[in-house]
């Protein structure tokens, strides 16, 4: 055979292998491309193993223990509906879906759980035992705002997602934002824009507020938020004063409303303190008053199901805020509750939904970006639009990472027709009216790659 | 006026918290020698006693809610309602005091127990040590509600009657409007009474003298063939008792958890140390003096002036006081100093 009259050149052989590649690129599937291109780039890249671990950092011991206790539920059942099993509960009715049931980019979800005790401190150590020894791709978790951003800061650093369980402030999506760091709960802004019509609605133009506050980050946020609303109502603030963390007897913070001159109190508190406050403020008898010739009125912005249990019958006729609540009829929350009660025999509370949706839009994301590779997965959550998750149609903004959505104003209800019907929604306030400029909080979100 | 009136109270009230409490740490303190950390958490389950009561009491007929189809709601109705009517109504009204008479016995009972089953095994042991096994049992005792009752507050309602406010404006001359919870004005009664038995058992009764001599010098009373070891294991069981019922009471006024008695055990413990280690009347004095303090530097006025300062008073005024009188305000020569 000679070769020297064959059309074989070395050039041609370079081309034809040049054209096979580019062909076999383009065929090829796109995570195929992606997983060749990120493997081992990125801390805790799962590989080529069958599964994969997230972590669920709950306040399991102290005061918000309950509340941790009822995100874990709601974590197992999204780890249960991702991987196929149960009756998939919102995997049912979320629009668009890229999960297949068969756990995220076919590897089975396996989970780990720490425990924040509340405190940053405790908080970033669970969290960081949980990246470094049990390579988690994400984890979660809330309750406090302060906690939270301390794990959102932790994961900007080490490179590994945080999706936020309850948190309120403002800072978490404002100030103190992160590429990293994703929020689906509702934040202290928009409790003022949902409330405020309903507050001018029902008590008027002209009032008088005073405000006691929470000392950290979630309640100066919300303190001002309220502010910002009710004045431009035409409200004044009389006075706004910061009470400790934990205070327990409030009376002398309350005794000075009393004649101050003031006929509305906001209570810019949450969980063991706003019960305090709230159970002290109605026995001075505050509720019975009339100031400037009107009834005296008590406002709780942050509204939880869980919370008003501890407060008995002082949290009826109040009104408030909060991100979600069982007795919704949408689709997506009818499947959310089947889920839960059939699982543990009580409806969930708004901690555990949001707990569960972003495990869910975690997973979601990992599915749509074909990788587990971080700065991937962000791309995909950010400007994420998404339906049937209970809250209506809903948008993870790219700026801020915030959630968009519905929020519902509430009221303590008068007469419960069970143990669990402790609030009735006054308004199912749309998504519209409760949009904001993300930069107004200020903040820088971060690079991609950690 | 009405606002000095009306944080005075306030203090008054607080104090009475703080004083039945470091009254029952004090008593220990001085009789058995023992810096008992677990004292919060015998107020913390005085107040899981009216918890106890009140659920027993509201023991229901539960009727479904056919209207919950995907787990399990159900509208109660107590069975002392349905058996006595308007009868079965005030009986669970009157929880928060009825409480009392179930305190008394429980507590007494925690009391001996907790000094004979453990604590007195540390009386010749330094005292780091005893803070070391009385926080550690505290922290048994709380964990042990917790997996009870849960972790979020429980509320307790006061009796209707006294559910709202009375006008002490009228009572002082001030005129309409000037209100005080009726609850709050009943604990600060119920402190003075509480405080004054304790010390009338002390300072009356013979047995009371007993337990004085042999706080001042127990080998002295051993010889004089008396057994003060057993007396001192009463006057446990009445620290206990003092700070059970402290607890019952404040119920309506803060919805107990689990984690009540360590709040206020800092307080209770800044408020003997203040009062001095071992006093009696230091530490009722201390109490009331801090309530007051602590209410007034709450007041708006105050903290536009010093800014935060509604949060370090007790312990700026415990640094001062451990600086110019060691002992503290009314304590002894040669106890912990």
């Amino acid at each position: 055979m000679d070769f020297s009259d064959s059309k074989l050149t070395r050039r041609s052989v370079l081309k034809g292998a040049t054209a096979l590649a580019g062909t076999a690129a383009a065929a090829s599937p796109a995570f195929f491309i992606k997983n060749a291109w990120a493997a081992g780039q990125f801390r805790n890249d799962p590989g080529n193993a069958k599964s994969v671990t997230i972590g669920f950092n709950v306040p399991q011991t102290g005061a918000y223990a309950d509340e941790g206790a009822d995100e874990l539920r709601a974590y197992k059942l999204a780890v249960q509906h991702i991987n196929g099993e149960g009756d998939g509960g919102l995997l049912n009715t979320m629009k668009p879906l890229s999960l297949k049931g068969n756990g995220i980019l076919g590897k089975k979800l396996e989970y780990v759980t720490g425990d924040t005790q509340t405190k940053s401190d405790a908080a970033r150590a669970s969290a960081k035992r949980m990246i470094e020894k049990d390579g988690v791709v994400m984890f979660s978790g809330g309750s406090s705002s302060g906690v939270a951003i301390a794990q959102q800061s932790l994961a900007q650093e080490m490179g590994v997602i945080f999706m936020c369980g309850l948190t309120h402030s403002n800072d978490t999506t404002g100030k103190d934002k992160r590429r990293y760091g994703f929020r689906h709960f509702f934040n202290a802004y928009m409790s003022g824009a949902a409330l405020g019509p309903v507050l001018e609605k029902e008590m008027g133009k002209e009032r008088r507020a005073y405000h006691l506050t929470a000392d950290y980050t979630w309640g100066w946020t919300q303190e001002e938020s309220i502010k910002n609303t009710t004045e431009k109502l035409g409200w004044q603030t009389v006075n706004a004063v910061k009470t400790p963390l934990g205070a327990g007897d409030f009376s002398q913070y309350i005794t000075p409303v009393l004649n101050s001159g003031a006929d509305v109190l906001i209570l810019n508190h949450y969980g063991k303190d706003m019960i305090n406050s709230l159970t002290q403020a109605v026995q001075f008898g505050l509720r019975d008053k009339q100031v400037n010739g009107k009834n005296f009125e008590i406002v709780v912005p942050l509204f939880s199901r869980l919370m008003a249990q501890g407060a008995g019958d002082n949290i009826k006729g109040i009104l408030g805020s909060t991100n979600w609540n069982w007795s919704l009829q949408d689709e997506g929350s009818k499947a959310f509750v089947k889920s839960f009660g059939a699982a543990y025999g009580f409806p969930p509370s708004q901690a555990a939904h949001t707990c569960y949706v972003q495990t869910v839009l975690y997973a979601n994301a990992v599915e749509m970006a074909g990788t587990f590779f971080p700065p991937e997965v962000i791309k995909s959550l950010e400007g994420f639009e998404f339906d049937g998750m209970g809250n209506g149609p809903t948008e993870y903004r790219a700026a801020d990472h915030q959630c968009f959505k519905n929020v519902l104003v509430v009221r303590g209800k008068q007469n419960p027709s069970s143990q669990f019907d402790l609030l009735e929604v006054v308004q199912e306030v749309p998504r519209s009216q409760v949009e904001y400029d993300p930069k107004i909080f200020g903040g820088e979100l971060g690079p991609y790659q950690a | 006026m009405d606002a000095i009136l009306l944080q005075i109270l306030n203090g008054l009230d607080k104090g009475g918290a703080y004083a039945l409490i470091a009254l029952g740490l004090t008593l220990v303190f001085g009789t058995l020698g023992v810096v008992n950390f677990a004292h919060g958490a015998l107020f913390m389950l005085g107040a899981f006693c009216a918890v106890t009561l009140q659920q027993l009491l509201t023991i229901s007929k539960r009727v479904k809610d056919e209207s919950i189809t995907f787990f399990d709601a159900y509208k109660e109705t107590p069975y002392l309602e349905i058996w006595f009517g308007d009868t079965g109504k005030t009986i669970i009204d009157f929880s928060v005091p009825l409480s009392i008479l179930l305190a008394i016995p429980v507590m007494l009972l925690i009391g001996f127990v907790m000094e004979r089953g453990l604590i007195r095994f540390f009386y010749k042991r330094p005292h780091a040590e005893q803070i070391l096994v009385t926080f550690g049992l505290a922290i048994v005792l709380q964990e042990v509600i917790k997996a009870q009752f849960g972790a979020n507050p429980v509320p307790q309602a006061a009796p209707d009657f006294v559910a709202g406010s009375a006008d002490i404006g009228l009572w002082f001359g001030l005129g309409e409007g000037l209100v005080y919870p009726w609850w709050r004005l009943i604990y600060l009664g119920f402190a003075a009474v509480v405080i004054t038995l304790v010390f009338s058992f002390l300072q009356f009764t013979t047995y009371g003298m007993v337990v004085r001599a042999g706080m001042q010098d127990r080998e002295t009373v051993g010889l004089l063939g008396i057994n003060i070891q057993r007396r001192f294991t009463v006057v446990f069981g009445i620290a206990a008792v003092v700070a059970g019922l402290a607890g019952v009471m404040y119920t309506p006024i803060l919805p107990p958890d689990y984690h009540m008695g360590m709040d206020f055990l800092v307080l209770s413990f800044v408020v003997v140390v203040v009062g001095g280690m071992g006093s009696l009347p230091g530490a009722v004095a201390a109490g009331f003096l801090l309530g007051i303090l602590q209410s007034f530097s709450s007041m708006n006025e105050i903290k536009s002036l010093i800014p935060g300062i509604d949060q370090i008073i007790l312990y700026l005024v415990a640094v001062v006081i451990l600086l110019v009188r060691p002992r503290g305000l009314l304590g002894r020569r040669g106890v912990m100093e």
